[in-house]
């Protein structure tokens, strides 16, 4: 291949002779023919793409300047994918042209390391499937609902717009990269391009951010369990429901995963059912009728159990129902907001845009809404999915700009469409039910009167609005549920009964919804927990070698402990925060995440750097200064900031002020023992902060010098390391897009009519 | 009405190939393309061994 536009690239793949077999078709569209192709815009190519432009511009309009009563939900889902479609096909493909510049001419891992088991070519539209529902799971159903606080449009322009700019980016050149290295994961990645300091941090960075985000995910779930015994009944279910599973594969029928899925899904919904039935009966609401504390002890001794259990009794089975539940549950959401086409009251922008007090989620909507929204817009924990699995499915080079981009654009529109749910119902509703119970004070009647007392436009609840709604979804209160998942539960429930059922399957969907946004949370959880383990193991089997051999007991059994030790620690201070757990900790979650992205980005900008793209360098520079901007910015201000509702320390020394004054109560906590506990709390979250945000420095400052100097060397001539596997050549064909396009088609015709022993195995169906 | 048949099995196939029904089917693919001598396991063994070897490569799962 010939010199590349935007800089000579000097990777071994631009260079290399990769000699085709002649025996066989060509293994990649030629790069004239594909061109002109592109280039050739037919007056039907324009007529569509300028509908969808004005489509997209009118809904954007709709949202963004028209100031009605209400706004219609349809325009966010216009507004969305017409972005998306727009991001998709102009600039993926300006990433792809400048950055990765693919060449299936070259063979994936799943070719040229084909085992049938871990490197198998896959259909690319059943990849796209497998992909999403790994990376998709309850947080984009969670932030943008907290984030709802602000009004609809700064979550709604940062879910979108970021997305396009900076989540599918790193989504995609982090799966590109990690397949160029045989689906090497992203430590290793960090560890060959940043050196021993840049790769050490990332990894230490990355084992405190998963125990971070597990320990959170998991308050999400305590939150919306707490004191709900038809939820905790139905979601308890899913364990012997998930053993039945287990064992049905393993000795009954293995390999039946779909008959089994779906003998799940019936247990599921009569567990669903169930437990209305068994929260009216008295013994039933009095076994069930757990707290949040003993809840959140439960789900960590359910944690350690859980990671040291064989994977085919609880984890394989469990995500198998996942992923069922999440492509059901998603198509259902979408199909029901389309047709119902609820009406918004929210305003664009909230009173609480302009203020940083918020009851929900405390701080300025910069930076702390583009913490508060992390899955949707952009999520570094993707990166850690993006390399491992997916790399090692990938049947040609040029698919995975379907897969990485366009799998990360749907989980935005998931998040999408978790806000229009969320902002679906009464606004009075939105703050009784997302504020702490310090501020609400717990009962409908204190709930009423603070959420009225807030001033906010429009906004007049009655305790028998609060009432009347808790008693619809089956619940004995909704006041104070915080944490996303049961505001979120109440929209689908709103949504829904007008599409099916009425008023009175509203409980239903309220439990459908908290039942699969519990089911993904416990899958993240047991696997995170593992992933977690595995690397506490690897660390520590640099100093003791035993430790890595990953099958001795006693070792597993120790990093389990302490890893379920660490995010269980974390959880029990959020569930007993005097000042409300999600309130204090989801900033650090999206925090964490997002320091998360910011080193995955930098890991990209190295690479992206080494090979020679520095004309277009900006494409991964551009998300990497907003990411590590709006994480360090939020970081500093948590850490520094003087007001004790936003910074960590800040409230840390009130608090401790008003104790060596001798008051019995300050602020939201009533007791000295919760005083205490805001004590400990803050600073445990204040010192998690100091560290996330050193780390972060550290891998940004190591991939910014690699950076320099793989500029220096390209100005001085020096060849580059190469980290890549070398080049093997394609012996296959598959095309790139959803759509095969002329050419393409061309060239599968021809494939078609080579002889079988000639072809490489079918990559399934299609 | 057997293109709606047709359209439902195609989407089955589908939901199958996303939560890695036809492992098997892909792996048995692989053993004979690949010229293996060797008999291939057993459906039984193969889905025992997938699982198995998922206890020491742990997946991440995302939120």
């Amino acid at each position: 291949m010939s010199s590349m536009p935007g800089g000579r690239a000097r990777t071994a793949d631009d260079d290399l002779e990769l000699t085709p077999d002649p025996s066989l078709p060509p293994t990649a569209v030629d790069e004239a023919v594909r061109e002109a192709e592109e280039r050739k815009w037919t007056p039907a190519k324009i007529a569509v793409w300028a509908a969808i432009a004005l489509l997209g511009g009118v809904a954007w309009f709709m949202l963004a300047i028209i100031r009605g009563e209400t706004v219609n939900a349809i325009w966010f889902v216009f507004a969305s994918v017409c972005t998306y479609l727009i991001g998709y096909r102009f600039y993926s493909k300006v990433i792809e042209r400048y950055i990765t510049r693919p060449n299936d001419r070259r063979a994936t891992p799943a070719e040229y390391k084909a085992d049938g088991k871990d490197y198998v070519r896959t259909d690319r539209n059943v990849l796209f499937g497998h992909h999403f529902a790994a990376i998709a799971g309850a947080g984009p159903l969670v932030g943008p609902v907290i984030a709802a606080q602000m009004g609809y449009l700064p979550g709604t322009i940062w879910i979108i717009i970021g997305v396009v700019l900076a989540g599918a980016v790193q989504d995609y050149l982090v799966l590109f990269f990690s397949m160029r290295r045989g689906g090497r994961s992203l430590g290793q990645m960090a560890r060959e391009e940043l050196g021993v300091i840049g790769g050490t941090a990332a990894l230490v960075a990355t084992l405190l951010i998963m125990v971070i985000i597990v320990a959170i995910l998991a308050l999400v779930v305590v939150n919306a369990l707490g004191e709900s015994p038809w939820g905790v009944f139905s979601v308890g279910m899913t364990i012997p429901i998930a053993l039945f599973m287990g064992v049905y594969l393993r000795f009954i029928r293995p390999g039946k995963v779909m008959e089994v899925s779906l003998i799940g899904f019936v247990l599921l919904m009569a567990a669903i059912i169930g437990g209305g039935i068994v929260a009216e009966t008295e013994w039933g609401a009095a076994v069930f009728h757990l707290d949040k504390v003993t809840i959140a002890w439960g789900l960590i001794v359910y944690g350690f159990i859980a990671a040291i259990l064989p994977v085919w009794l609880l984890l394989a089975p469990r995500d198998y129902l996942s992923t069922f539940m999440k492509i059901g549950v998603i198509v259902m959401l979408a199909l029901a907001i389309i047709v119902v086409r609820p009406e918004i009251t929210v305003p664009a922008f909230s009173e609480f845009a302009s203020r940083e007090n918020g009851p929900v989620f405390p701080g300025a909507l910069f930076p702390f809404l583009f913490v508060t929204i992390a899955c949707g817009a952009l999520s570094g924990f993707h990166a850690l999915i993006s390399s491992g699995t997916t790399p090692k499915l990938i049947e040609k080079e040029r698919q995975t700009r379907l897969i990485g981009y366009g799998g990360m654009l749907m989980e935005s529109f998931v998040a999408i469409m978790a806000l229009v749910a969320a902002i679906s119902i009464d606004r009075g509703l939105y703050f009784a039910m997302n504020s702490p119970a310090a501020l609400t004070g717990g009962t409908v009647e204190t709930a009423a009167t603070w959420v009225n007392s807030l001033g906010l436009a429009g906004v007049n609840i009655t305790p028998d609005l609060l009432a009347e709604t808790a008693r619809n979804v089956g619940e004995e209160s909704i006041v104070s549920r915080t944490g996303g998942a049961p505001t979120l539960a109440v929209g689908l429930a709103h949504i829904m009964q007008q599409f099916i059922g009425g008023t009175a399957m509203m409980a239903f969907w309220y439990h459908f919804a908290i039942m699969f946004e519990a089911l993904f949370i416990l899958t993240a959880v047991d696997a995170g927990t593992r992933v977690a383990r595995f690397m506490l193991q690897d660390s520590i089997g640099n100093f003791v070698p035993k430790f890595k051999e990953h099958s001795w007991r006693p070792g597993a059994w120790l990093c389990t402990a302490i890893m379920v030790g660490a995010w269980g620690a974390v959880l029990l201070m959020g569930v007993t925060d005097p000042l409300g757990g999600i309130n204090t900790l989801f900033p650090l979650f999206g925090i964490a995440n997002q320091l998360l992205a910011a080193i995955a980005l930098s890991v990209c900008m190295a690479i992206a750097a080494k090979r020679g793209s520095f004309k277009y360098l900006w494409i991964v520079a551009l998300p990497l200064a907003f990411a590590a901007v709006v994480t360090i910015t939020a970081s500093f201000q948590k850490i520094f900031s003087p007001v004790p509702a936003v910074g960590y320390f800040a409230n840390n020394a009130a608090f401790s002020k008003a104790l060596a004054d001798g008051k019995t109560e300050f602020g939201t906590a009533k007791t000295v023992a919760a005083m205490e506990a805001v004590v400990r709390n803050t600073m445990i979250q204040g010192w998690l902060s100091v560290i996330f945000v050193l780390l972060s420095i550290i891998v940004i400052i190591t991939a910014v010098i690699a950076t320099v100097k793989a500029f220096r060397n390209e100005a001085a001539g020096i060849r580059h390391d190469d980290h890549e596997d070398p080049a093997v050549p394609s012996r296959g064909y598959a095309p790139a897009g959803l759509i095969p396009t002329a050419a393409e088609r061309e060239l599968m015709a021809e494939w078609n009519k080579l002889p079988a022993d000639l072809r490489l195995e079918k990559s399934a169906h299609h | 009405m057997s293109a709606l048949v047709e359209g439902f099995r195609g989407f089955a196939r589908y939901l199958g190939g996303v939560m890695g029904a036809d492992a098997y089917q892909k792996y048995l693919e692989h053993h004979y393309a690949s010229g293996h001598l060797n008999q291939p396991m057993t459906e039984r063994e193969f889905w025992r061994d997938r699982t198995d070897r998922q206890d020491s490569n742990p997946q991440g799962r995302c939120c």
